[in-house]
């Protein structure tokens, strides 16, 4: 487990994938909290917007032997992460004080070299302008900003909830340095509870913890971008999923690709 | 090769003059020469520091004309009795009605302006739809706790000496981003010798460097 030297906090998300029963309500979640606006109906497949993409795999193995498992892929937030040393202009930031990947987009000019960096398709791309359906818009959340056409974004682990959480630390007179704890949405909304979220560096916290088991493991390990999202499964065939590209491992080409 | 090789170069006849009117226009037109891009340099000027700024920036009058200064000298009333803060941590900001009501159910002067809140806020119980001076844009997080009960910031060091104005200045607003010049400060230039002048993002990162508060993007972005 790699952190970043300067750290008090390091948050990090472990899924786990036995309990993951693909519902799709963490990328629902992800996207009303987080203000991710919806693409026009005749936008291609791979033209969409989530923070929270929500892969299916399967084995590649006939019936009776077919299984598949659903993947929730958010940012990974590598310790060393690619997206910041391709960016042109200094839009995507690790916040040495919590090891969130941040990505500002009024300075991001729309590159997307970042975007081709990121090994796990993590980012999107706004390819246009952000608008909601009718009496959707007042879902909107103040917390965040939405984002312009011509920017890439991505998931920040909920940093608006951050922001509350930190707001109210500060209003309760708790000193600057003592860490916060949050949820993000997707954690709170999954109804398996799979999604666990909190402080690495906890002593005795969960996510230490979890980290530790023998079933957990993390997706393209190999090409050490030390990624904070960990997952779980007890399957070997799942283990193996994050030694190479999930496109390469899923058997039928269901499911947008990127999208 | 040049196409005209062996031709006649062709022949420039200098005259040269003598007449008076035309040497008197040649000096007018030297001094002219002079004068013009003086003109031009100070036309320039005149755009770009009178004429854009007054084209830029919309002007809007508040909808009622308050005075702190009668409530913070003659009331004695502090910032915090007005501005204050939540049960959840974050700031109220300009306060609703229903907290002027609590001194001004009724006229307690003779002021147009007082008659004006009775009648057309506090009575029907309407909000006043003030025009603020300190929006910031969408993508700035700005939590007044941090500042204010962590780090004890005195109002005055961001806000100046607001608590002892006596009127609502003119709301003014750039027309291509809609943001209040107060964010980039009256002057053109931008900015001024006091904190309170502009609300720039440089106006945060030199408070927060003198008193080493790390810089992070998503610190103050949203």
């Amino acid at each position: 487990m790699e952190t970043h030297s300067k750290a008090t906090v390091c948050y990090a998300m472990v899924i786990d994938l036995d309990k993951c029963v693909g519902c799709g309500t963490c990328n629902v979640a992800c996207a009303i909290e987080n203000n991710v606006s919806v693409p026009p109906p005749e936008a291609l497949e791979n033209r969409g917007l989530t923070w929270m993409r929500t892969q299916r795999v399967d084995n590649g193995k006939a019936w009776p032997d077919h299984r598949t498992v659903t993947v929730p892929i958010p940012c990974q937030h590598c310790e060393h992460a690619p997206c910041i040393h391709v960016c042109p202009v200094t839009a995507v930031q690790l916040d040495e004080s919590t090891g969130i990947i941040g990505q500002i987009p009024t300075r991001c000019m729309g590159c997307r070299y970042c975007m081709a960096a990121c090994p796990y398709h993590a980012r999107y791309f706004n390819w246009f302008d952000p608008k909601w359906p009718e009496g959707l818009q007042d879902t909107l959340n103040p917390d965040v900003a939405p984002r312009m056409r011509g920017v890439a974004e991505k998931c920040n682990f909920c940093h608006g909830r951050l922001d509350r959480a930190r707001e109210l630390a500060a209003a309760e007179g708790r000193p600057a340095a003592e860490p916060v704890h949050y949820t993000p949405a997707c954690a709170e909304a999954c109804p398996h509870g799979a999604i666990t979220f909190g402080n690495r560096l906890e002593e005795g916290g969960p996510i230490a913890a979890l980290e530790k088991k023998p079933e957990a493991f993390r997706l393209l390990e190999a090409l050490g971008t030390a990624p904070k999202v960990t997952y779980l499964s007890r399957e070997p065939w799942i283990r193996r999923i994050g030694l190479s590209r999930l496109d390469r491992v899923r058997g039928h080409g269901d499911g947008p690709e990127g999208a | 090769m040049n196409d005209n090789d062996g031709d006649p170069k062709p022949r420039i006849e200098i005259i040269p003059t003598t007449n008076p009117e035309q040497e008197r226009s040649a000096r007018r037109n030297a001094a002219w020469a002079r004068v013009w891009p003086l003109l031009g340099l100070s036309a320039g000027l005149l755009a770009g520091w009178v004429a854009l700024p007054f084209f830029l920036y919309g002007h809007q009058e508040q909808p009622l004309a308050f005075n702190h200064a009668v409530h913070t000298k003659d009331a004695g009333m502090t910032c915090d009795n007005c501005h204050g803060f939540r049960a959840d941590g974050s700031f109220a900001g300009i306060p609703a009605v229903k907290a002027c009501a609590d001194c001004h159910s009724e006229a307690q002067g003779t002021s147009k302006a007082e008659r004006r809140l009775v009648d057309e806020f506090v009575t029907p119980g309407r909000e006043i739809p003030w025009l603020v001076y300190a929006r910031q844009p969408d993508n700035v997080y700005f939590s007044h706790a941090p500042h204010v009960r962590r780090a004890g910031i005195e109002c005055r060091r961001c806000h100046g000496d607001q608590g002892l104005s006596t009127g609502t200045p003119v709301y003014q607003f750039n027309r291509i981003s809609t943001y209040s010049r107060n964010i980039w400060g009256p002057r053109i230039s931008g900015g001024g010798p006091n904190p309170w002048d502009s609300m720039k993002m440089s106006d945060c990162t030199d408070c927060h460097r003198e008193r080493g508060v790390r810089d992070h993007c998503l610190m103050c972005h949203k």
